[in-house]
């Protein structure tokens, strides 16, 4: 599955038409433990760049923005209960919701694994 | 002689050595003391307060409403409940004990004249509702205390409504917004500093404009140039703590203020840092259009532990006629007079409403009124040179063993900023907070403002005496080595107090906000 | 000045290490022209305590305290007796001169007051959680409806008539800015309150209703049948209690359906203090948590083990959220919070319902010796310890005449509603613990003799 990166530190893994959206591990460990993770609900249709998704920590309440256009079509439940798993499995079972892509196209405009490594590398 | 000692009782000081590690049966170790939570001490039908046998039946109307069982709350003999809140009191730090050098909160001492005023019956026991002729002294302190606000501060006006500095600063926002409305001019945008208290974006947001930021300059202050090039037919407002939260006076408060006004804006200054300045500067003679004054900072009503707060706002001449009810308002004999919804009509037609319940914080009032009456002009102007004094203190008896940002750039105002710059590699600012802890002081404010890394923000306040000062002084200095040569034992302080580091993250991902039942 | 330690000698010897000539030196980024040459022109200068005692003594001997005259008086403010040990307690330097308990190392004695507190706020309300409080039971008000606008996303409020006038009008100033719809419904002076009106505005859009309970007369509206027809529209039902001592009597809201009960804590302990500084109380349900506004304190553990107290969910907040915190209170109310905590704890939950059997006794006394006056007549067919009277005359008249006659006789609605002529003959009265006998008879005398002068003119 290929998977892409934003600057502002989210992934999504894309499957056809369908995205899966998360935090980058990099994210994660600068936010510190993740307290509460405020998911949008289903069917919600949200543009590319539009903050459908809040990461709490302690002190710190992160916007997640949208890598993508498209409709929500689940979150990951498992949140509510655990939102360490944001921390431990940043990258696979700490991911956020996933959507169907409107605007596939719109993923040209993001990283792959290693652009987004060296743009890491130079923060 | 006889029995010389019958009782065997004679002075010792112990066998020498050193003292073992003792662990209590009690969990209290000394005078250290453990409390538990009333509902593990408090009987059900316990009660604390005699109260008169109930007389008649229950009205036969109210059977339907009856509660089925009495609010599931133990109860505590007196004995048992001041001793479990004296007990409980032992736990905190507070002003009474020792420096309280919070950044931007202007902790100082508490003067006890303001509590026994407060307590005057002719006070405390008023009702606010009462006919207004049977209440004239406090009608009288109001426009006392108003008096002073708007000769001090050179404005025009002020609103004595507003419960805090939140409160206030969402007063004055509500009153540039109704002027600019009143006029038929809507503006969208407010700009407000990088280094802004946080309730600045969120006030300005909640009155319904869009925030934008200006950058600061390499000095910690407001970019003037980047400012007016920003200023435009859609701002309607900048919000500029004077002096600012990096503890600097704003130079160029003037050249904002005649900029914001001349492109149609209206300038409010965040008050909370009056200190610096009561009696030295008037905030009118800089342009400002409204600015709140914390009475709980400057003026000194105690903190409370966290409220309660009083927030009057000061008024231009522009705004003015936008202030809530009721306001104190100086009529044509010169006399100030309190303006409510009745009259309001009449007097004040273009108020923005009322905000809050009945008249303001009247305990707060009757404390600042005596505060300031026994401080007068001179003592005033003397507590910001005091402030400001004791904080250059601090920051030039520190800066070569802290980072000191804006150390080169000349004085600071009532506070000294430093950074965590030069801290050995996994120590930070927070463990210099908590090593202060042990040394028995409050620590500073950290972490804001936010335009500096590792921020630590200390306030003395007038009141602290030069040994306090250098107590402190003397403390930081030994902190500020121990995270140059990372002293592991002060990554986990603090060690000596009641409690080590609690675990936040538990609190916040499981909260348990009450005990259960 | 007797608050500043440091002495002329010290200035200059701090002046030295600062390297600075003179104190001027340090004002330097001030603009010369703003700088004041001397003292603010026009004050007085500093005075001593016991002259400024003297000064403040003379203000509070302008006003007619409650305690010296027969007094009638509540609508959102209530006198009762404040035990001794509680002023005591809340002036110990330790809760007085601490700040927001921002270091909990050294602040479990404040946290674990706020924990307590929420714990009795929360039995007391009916509700799951309560906030560690708010600036004042109006503001709390306010912001239980902007919450339920965040929970539903919906900008209709429905006021029931019977809401404290401040309090509707605290919500209408904030709705102008933010866009909420409220529809305000005036109070109609009957023995119970009629929610037919109030249940036919509330609809698909409505966001929430406004009840307050007890309400402004002092009747006992019916939560359960206005919280169904809330909840049959997806709408919030917020309860408003000005008067806690009450709801030891009568049923807790939060059990009788009520999402958000928020209240006026004045009444246990914070004193009349002519309006302020009161204590705002919020509970909810703990589903909306995380959309409450004000602090919260939450239990944890620190680094050994032991059980202790933090402020949580702190993201809310505006000092972090910035432009998107749920809402404007930042300073709460924590010595009145720790007051009314303080005397809820001498109480417990039978002490507070026999507090409020005897309010309810000397309220029905006063009612019965009202009653048998001529030109008087008793609206509520239900009461706890507040209602309303019908005067055959207006009665703001009539209050300030009873003043003249050293008698504090109530409330008239036509201060609360100067623009709603219809209610100008109606009196609230409100009768405490702290009613005795003679008061009650003397209300009743005189209130007597001025409706009997009505022609006469008021007396000199």
């Amino acid at each position: 599955m290929p998977t892409y990166y934003t600057k502002d530190h989210e992934w999504i893994a894309v499957d056809g038409d369908t995205g899966t959206v998360g935090i980058t591990d990099y994210a994660q460990s600068q936010l510190g433990d993740i307290t509460y993770v405020d998911l949008p609900s289903p069917g919600a249709t949200i543009g590319k760049g539009d903050a459908p998704c809040v990461v709490d920590s302690v002190k710190a309440a992160s916007d997640v923005y949208a890598p993508v256009s498209g409709t929500v079509t689940e979150v990951n439940e498992a949140l509510g209960d655990a939102p360490e798993l944001v921390n431990g499995e940043a990258e696979t079972g700490g991911w956020l919701f996933r959507l169907t892509l409107s605007n596939p196209s719109e993923l040209d405009g993001l990283m792959d694994r290693a652009a987004y490594e060296a743009y890491v590398a130079g923060l | 002689m006889n029995a010389p000692n019958a009782s065997g009782w004679r002075p010792a000081m112990g066998e020498g050595g050193e003292a073992p590690a003792i662990l209590t049966v009690s969990g209290d170790r000394g005078l250290t003391l453990e409390e538990p939570l009333i509902f593990e001490l408090g009987r059900p039908g316990t009660c604390g307060v005699d109260l008169d046998e109930p007389r008649g039946e229950i009205a036969p109307g109210l059977a339907r409403f009856l509660r089925a069982e009495p609010p599931a709350l133990p109860g505590l003999t007196e004995p048992e409940t001041v001793r479990h809140y004296t007990r409980l009191s032992r736990q905190n730090y507070a002003i009474d004990l020792g420096p309280f050098p919070l950044g931007s909160c202007t902790m100082k001492h508490n003067p006890r004249l303001n509590e026994k005023v407060a307590r005057l019956p002719g006070f405390a026991d008023i009702h606010p509702l009462q006919p207004q002729h049977t209440v004239r002294g406090a009608i009288g302190v109001i426009s006392e205390l108003a008096d002073w606000l708007v000769t001090l501060t050179g404005m025009a006006a002020v609103a004595m409504t507003p419960k805090a500095g939140a409160h206030g600063e969402l007063c004055g926002l509500l009153c540039i917004r109704a002027a600019l409305e009143a006029r038929g001019d809507a503006r969208e945008v407010v700009l407000v500093p990088e280094s802004a208290h946080g309730t600045n974006p969120a006030t300005a947001a909640f009155a319904g404009y869009r925030v934008e930021n200006i950058p600061a300059t390499a000095d910690g202050r407001v970019d003037l140039a980047a400012l007016t090039a920003r200023l435009g037919p859609d701002v309607a407002a900048v919000m500029i703590t004077n002096p600012n939260t990096c503890g600097l006076f704003e130079r160029d408060m003037k050249a904002i203020s005649d900029a914001v006004h001349a492109a149609g804006g209206l300038v409010y200054c965040d008050g909370a840092n009056f200190n610096a300045i009561v009696g030295k500067v008037r905030p009118g003679d800089l342009g400002v259009d409204a600015m709140h004054i914390n009475l709980h900072k400057t003026f000194s009503t105690p903190h409370g532990g966290g409220g309660p707060g009083s927030g009057p706002v000061v008024l231009s001449a522009a705004l003015a006629p936008f202030a809530p009810l009721p306001f104190a308002m100086r009529g044509p004999d010169g006399i100030i007079r309190l303006v409510e919804e009745e009259d309001a009509p009449q007097h004040h037609p273009q108020s923005f409403g009322r905000m809050a319940a009945f008249h303001g914080q009247m305990g707060m009032f009757t404390r600042a009124l005596t505060y300031i009456l026994s401080h007068g002009a001179d003592g005033l102007r003397q507590v910001a040179e005091d402030a400001v004094l004791n904080a250059n203190y601090v920051l030039r008896s520190l800066e070569d063993v802290l980072d000191a940002p804006f150390g080169a750039a000349g004085p600071c105002m009532h506070e000294a900023l430093f950074s965590d710059e030069g801290f050995a590699e996994g120590f930070s600012t927070l463990d210099l907070a908590k090593g202060l802890i042990d040394e028995g002081f409050h620590p500073m404010t950290v972490y804001f403002p936010l335009v500096v890394h590792g921020a630590m923000l200390v306030e003395p306040t007038e009141t602290e005496s030069k040994a306090g000062l250098d107590r402190f002084i003397a403390s930081m200095r030994s902190l500020a080595a121990r995270a140059r040569n990372a002293d592991p034992a002060l990554k986990s302080a603090p060690h000596l107090a009641p409690r080590r580091r609690l675990d936040e993250t538990q609190a916040a991902r499981k909260p348990v906000l009450v005990q259960p039942q | 000045m007797r608050y500043l330690p440091l002495t002329p000698a010290e200035r200059s010897e701090m002046l030295t290490v600062i390297g600075a000539a003179t104190i001027d030196d340090l004002f330097a980024d001030v603009p010369a022209e703003a700088r004041l040459p001397g003292p603010v022109p026009g004050l007085p200068n500093h005075a001593s305590e016991m002259a400024v005692e003297r000064h403040m003594s003379a203000l509070a001997a302008q006003n007619l305290s409650a305690g010296t005259a027969p007094f009638f008086l509540g609508a959102g403010a209530y006198r009762h007796h404040i035990p001794a040990s509680v002023d005591h307690l809340i002036q110990r330097g330790e809760f007085l001169t601490a700040y927001t308990p921002y270091q909990p190392e050294i602040a479990q004695g404040t946290l674990q007051v706020l924990f307590e507190f929420q714990t009795q706020v929360a039995r007391l309300f009916g509700t799951e959680v309560a906030n560690a409080s708010m600036y004042d039971g109006s503001t709390a008000c306010w912001e239980a409806v902007a919450m339920a606008g965040r929970i539903t996303r919906r900008r209709k409020v429905v006021l029931c008539g019977g809401l404290h006038p401040h309090y509707g009008a605290t919500i209408e100033t904030m709705a102008k800015f933010t866009g909420d719809q409220i529809e305000r419904q005036v109070p109609v002076l009957t023995a119970e309150p009629d929610h037919g009106a109030l249940i036919a505005a509330i609809d698909g859009e409505t966001s929430c209703v406004v009840v307050q309970y007890p309400d402004i007369l002092g009747r006992i509206p019916d939560l359960p049948a206005i919280a169904a027809a809330a909840q049959a529209h997806g709408a919030l039902l917020i309860a408003v209690v000005t008067e806690p001592v009450a709801l030891g009597l009568i049923e807790a809201p939060g059990k009788l359906g009520a999402d958000i009960v928020v209240g006026e804590g004045q009444s246990l302990s914070v004193g009349l203090q002519f309006g302020g500084p009161y204590l705002g109380l919020f509970g909810c349900r703990e589903k909306f948590v995380r959309q409450m506004p004000g602090r919260l304190c939450g239990q944890t553990v620190d680094a050994d083990g032991r059980r202790g107290f933090v402020l949580t969910l702190s993201t809310r907040e505006q000092h972090i959220r910035r432009e998107k915190a749920t809402s404007n209170i930042c300073t709460n109310a924590g010595l009145c919070a720790l007051a009314f905590s303080i005397h809820m704890t001498l109480l417990g939950g039978e002490g507070l319902a026999r507090l409020a059997r005897v309010n309810h006794d000397r309220a029905r006394q006063t009612a019965e010796a009202l009653s048998a006056v001529g030109g008087v007549e008793v609206l509520n067919s239900a009461f706890v310890n507040e209602f309303t009277v019908l005067l055959r005359r207006d009665a703001r008249e009539v209050v300030r005449e009873l003043a003249d006659y050293g008698v504090l006789g109530g409330v008239s609605l036509g201060r609360l509603y100067p623009d709603r002529p219809e209610l100008g003959h109606a009196l609230l009265v409100t009768a405490t613990e702290t009613t005795t006998d003679q008061d009650i008879h003397a209300l009743a005398a005189i209130l007597g003799e001025v409706l009997a002068n009505a022609h006469e003119g008021s007396p000199t």
